[in-house]
């Protein structure tokens, strides 16, 4: 059971929120797949299991042409044990969905697709620098729908144009159009993003915690209401439609990370390769990958997993093996503290685990971080 | 006895005091240039980085002269206003006194007042004008300062520079030709005058004396007078670069005695040296140092307590006139009511804790020592707000006042007025020393300089003001005790005692500056500040409605581990108050408010 991550770190145009690595010029594009095709073999090695899910992430894969998405699923497939039945999810904005390539993904392998909508509204996409409108996020949506049934689709909250009718317009279009599954982002302001200058500027205005609050209570009750299963923070999907391949990153899995700024993680050392392009091609033509890593220690492995567990519905599990080699008095330690936020109705331990009231999901990372032990 | 002269330097800070005593021990080849370590004299790192001389010392310097030996004994004084008792007992000590001013600077208040603690104890004085080769020297200007001061005649000002070391034999020469030899009887029976001692951790208590009369053999036994206590004077000796052991030390001349003493409270600057069984009197002026600003030292983490008593006790051993005592705080838990002369010793206390001994403290907002009377008629000794009576068994408090010198450029007078008014000062004078330079008197309430009078002085002057204080005894004064709370609970380690006048801005002040270092927590947290049962400001930290981050994926994961994990690294430092986290910064930043 492992994953395999490929990160296509190039874009139409910059969204203002957005921290990830990418470049908005495109000439060093055949050099990258040239590279990310000689990484996949140069570590071919690093996984020695069966591969359950490939994610194409970016950056904008669905930029990729279906003879270079080809390229690099069949050299995935030449160099790794993949499962006949692996889950393969492609990240697509709404602006590169045609029928041509909804058939060439097909065709490629792909079963999956994670639509990039962020809003349905127009002037939201404006303000967020999205390359899509309005128009174009309703009918590719649509015509997706006709090719694929394993849909997701992210949308943001809490921007301060949005209204709380806008947004539960945006969440009740989901639910009409029966899309699957949905990951639901708060705005968050990063550092170095052109969002955050512009807000230091006085350009833009700020985020409101109290309204994205709000947002995140109408979301919870409006799955709730739609039958849509909360199982992360940010995650909601109808029955059999969750993402196994991120659902991987919170059992702690293995996985390989493939391209500039990827993350690998092999269940004590995490490493994370060059977030340069012209660096990464350049070291990588030499057979080269430039990454930094951490090997993390058994107090840093315990806090991950009562961090990234407690996010998910299945919470943190007495029969997970991670629960299972803590330490007594570290796990009395937890338990105690657990029961200190049980009795404020934020937590709730069971038999089986210990999980998050709806109340409790509002201060994750509070909780997670009073529970975490200091090496 | 002939040969001997006494001597100190009165000196403002940086005017080159310790640099001028470094170039007479070189010169005299007291001291070889490759022992020479700038600023010998102060020998703590301290000292050496503030500037500033904490600790006196004094040092033997042999010096040949038409053909005869002269030792010259140079005392070295502290220079800031907090020491002022120990420069005196130190200028009580010497026939003379350089007074060394600055060529740029001119005359500074401080300079001032220790000069008319030299000229109240006979000093003969002899006027140096220093750094006379830098840019910017104005020495007619400053010539003209000095004849004014102290009526010489221009041509008895000496011209140095120690950086340089011009003047340095002419300074030598005057010393051994106008600072009279001292007068005393070796015959009649002891009387040696402490001004200072220090701790060393092998040999226990070194005290530094001056013999009026008499002479202190190795061996003798020999009396403190203000503490009765009898000792042996296991070694006595003079104070070349290094202690010189001798058989004797006699009168006129300065030494040092080591008796096993361990504790540096059984020594007393000012008291006088006898021998055992005789009913010598002791040489006036001595007085018990008291502490005059009060503030809570507190461990870090309350588990370090025994630690800080250790380290507190040690340094207490060397610095008679640190006081403190066990206090309790439910915000910090246990630590102590601590003494100081002024501001700046409680600074170096608190450097001193950390550098030396490796301690970081918490220190509570400093108070002066208060006298209230209550109803019933007690008098009683407030030093701790947490010990004034409440308001209805309270007849009335009286607060320590001080006489504030300062001297400034005539530019900045309205700036001062303004200032030192707002601060409940009274002008007593102002004169002019030269056409734009004032000195300016203030009868001023202690508690009003406690805070941040330092600062706002040399902001609002530039730089270009010296300032100097004396104690001048109590009067009556509406002091109010303020308590700040956190959702209902006091907050005992933040709460003051302060004149009402102040009461609702130093209030409103607090409670915004707490309103930036709390973290909104699960729950509203309401901030206010109280006079009894009345609130007097107030602010609300809304509850923290979500922190949950968006994101989790692979590429998040590391990141944000290490947030959170820094997150309740922060939150174990914090203190409970009831049911808000407080962290330490907030029990700091009330020393810093505007």
């Amino acid at each position: 059971m492992a994953g395999i991550y490929i990160h296509i770190p190039f874009c139409k145009k910059a969204c203002h929120y957005c921290n990830f690595h990418f470049s908005t010029t495109k000439h060093l594009m055949p050099q990258m797949l040239n590279a990310i095709n000689k990484e996949i073999i140069l570590r071919k090695n690093e996984l020695a299991e069966t591969v359950d899910t490939v994610y194409f992430g970016g950056g904008t894969p669905s930029l990729l042409s279906i003879k270079d998405l080809q390229l690099i699923t069949n050299n995935l497939k030449e160099h790794y044990l993949i499962n006949n039945n692996a889950e393969l999810t492609l990240e697509a904005n709404p602006d590169d969905i045609t029928k041509e390539k909804l058939i060439g993904w097909k065709n490629c392998g792909i079963n999956r697709l994670s639509i990039g909508i962020q809003s349905f509204n127009e002037e939201e996409l404006v303000w967020m620098n999205r390359a899509h409108n309005a128009t174009q996020a309703i009918n590719n949506l649509q015509l997706a729908l006709q090719y694929f049934n394993n849909i997701s689709i992210d949308l943001i909250y809490g921007t301060p144009l949005l209204t709380n009718k806008q947004w539960l317009q945006n969440i009740q279009t989901v639910a009409a159009l029966n899309i699957p599954h949905i990951s639901c982002y708060a705005l968050t302001v990063e550092e170095g993003t052109a969002l955050n200058k512009m807000i230091l500027q006085g350009k833009k205005q700020n985020t409101n915690a109290d309204k994205q609050a709000q947002h995140f209570e109408m979301l919870m009750q409006w799955a709730f209401e739609n039958n849509y299963e909360h199982y992360e923070i940010s995650n909601f999907a109808k029955h059999g439609f969750k993402s196994k391949h991120n659902s991987s990153y919170w059992q702690g899995k293995n996985y390989v990370g493939i391209g500039p700024s990827a993350h690998s993680y092999n269940g004590t050392q995490r490493k994370w390769n060059i977030a340069n392009n012209a660096l990464y091609i350049k070291n990588v033509e030499q057979a080269i990958v430039l990454f930094e890593e951490e090997t993390l220690t058994a107090t840093q492995q315990l806090n991950e997993f009562l961090m990234i567990a407690l996010r998910t519905n299945e919470g943190i599990c007495f029969t997970d093996k991670r629960w299972k080699i803590i330490n007594d008095n570290f796990k009395k330690e937890i338990l105690s503290t657990a029961k200190k936020w049980q009795s404020t109705n934020h937590l709730l331990i069971s038999e089986k685990n210990i999980y998050l009231t709806n109340k409790g999901k509002f201060l994750a990372d509070g909780i997670a971080a009073d529970l975490f032990q200091l090496s | 006895m002939k040969n001997i002269r006494n001597f100190c330097i009165i000196a403002h800070i940086d005017h080159g005091k310790s640099t001028l005593a470094d170039r007479l021990l070189e010169h005299t080849k007291t001291i070889s240039e490759r022992d020479m370590q700038a600023q010998v004299l102060d020998d703590m790192d301290l000292e050496r980085e503030k500037g500033i001389t904490i600790k006196s010392h004094a040092i033997q310097i042999n010096y040949h002269f038409k053909g005869e030996e002269y030792i010259l004994n140079l005392i070295d004084t502290p220079g800031h206003v907090d020491f002022s008792y120990e420069v005196s007992r130190a200028l009580a000590a010497c026939e003379g006194a350089l007074l060394l001013v600055d060529a740029s600077q001119g005359i500074q208040a401080q300079t001032i007042s220790n000069l008319y603690l030299a000229i109240d104890n006979n000093l003969e004085i002899i006027p140096v004008i220093n750094k006379i080769d830098m840019d910017g020297a104005m020495i007619p200007e400053v010539t003209d300062q000095i004849v004014d001061l102290i009526g010489c005649k221009p041509e008895e000002i000496l011209l140095a520079s120690g950086k340089s070391g011009i003047g340095i034999e002419e300074i030598l020469e005057t010393i051994v030709q106008r600072i009279p030899a001292p007068k005393g009887n070796a015959d009649e029976p002891l009387q040696a005058l402490i001004f200072d001692s220090v701790f060393n951790s092998f040999r226990g208590i070194i005290v530094y004396y001056k013999i009026l009369n008499g002479i202190i053999k190795k061996g003798d036994r020999i009396k403190f007078i203000a503490t009765a206590a009898e000792y042996e004077a296991q070694e006595v000796g003079v104070l070349k670069l290094s202690m010189t052991p001798k058989t004797e030390v006699k009168a006129g001349d300065v030494g040092y005695v080591i008796t096993g003493i361990k504790n540096a409270k059984e020594i007393k600057v000012g008291d006088t040296i006898t021998v055992a069984g005789s009913n010598t009197e002791a040489i006036k002026g001595f007085e018990e140092v008291k502490p005059m600003v009060f503030a809570g030292i507190f461990p870090v983490n309350t588990d370090e307590f025994e630690e800080l008593r250790d380290c507190m006790e040690k340094l207490q051993l060397n610095d008679a006139s640190l006081t403190f005592e066990l206090e309790t705080s439910q915000a910090l838990g246990f630590g102590f009511r601590c003494g100081f002369l002024g501001l700046l010793h409680m600074e170096i206390i608190q450097e001193r804790l950390e550098r030396e001994f490796n301690q970081t403290v918490i220190t509570t907002v400093p108070n002066v020592s208060f006298n209230a009377y209550t109803t019933r008629g007690e008098k009683l000794l407030v030093n701790n707000p947490a010990e004034m009576p409440e308001a209805t068994k309270l007849d009335r408090i009286e607060e320590p006042y001080i006489k504030a010198q300062i001297i400034t450029q005539s530019d900045y007078i309205g700036n001062i007025m303004t200032l030192c008014l707002g601060k409940r000062g009274i002008l007593i004078n102002q004169s002019y020393i030269t056409t734009t330079r004032v000195e300016l008197i203030f009868e001023m309430p202690l508690t009003e300089i406690v805070f941040d009078f330092y600062d706002k002085l040399k902001s609002q002057t530039r730089g270009y003001a010296s300032f100097d204080y004396h104690p001048i005894g109590y009067r009556d004064a509406d002091i109010v005790r303020m308590d700040i709370l956190l959702n209902g609970d006091k907050v005992d380690a933040l709460g003051s005692l302060i004149h009402r006048s102040r009461a609702q801005d130093f209030g409103r002040k607090l409670c915004e500056k707490l309103k930036e270092l709390l973290t909104r927590q699960q729950f509203q947290i309401a901030i206010q500040a109280a006079i009894g049962a009345k609130v007097i400001a107030r602010e609300n930290i809304s509850a923290m409605r979500k922190d949950v981050t968006a994101k989790c994926y692979g590429g998040d994961i590391s990141r944000k581990r290490k947030l959170l994990e820094k997150q309740k690294e922060g939150k174990k430092r914090m203190r409970q108050i009831g049911n808000v986290e407080v962290p330490q910064e907030a029990f700091l930043a009330v020393l810093k408010l505007d």
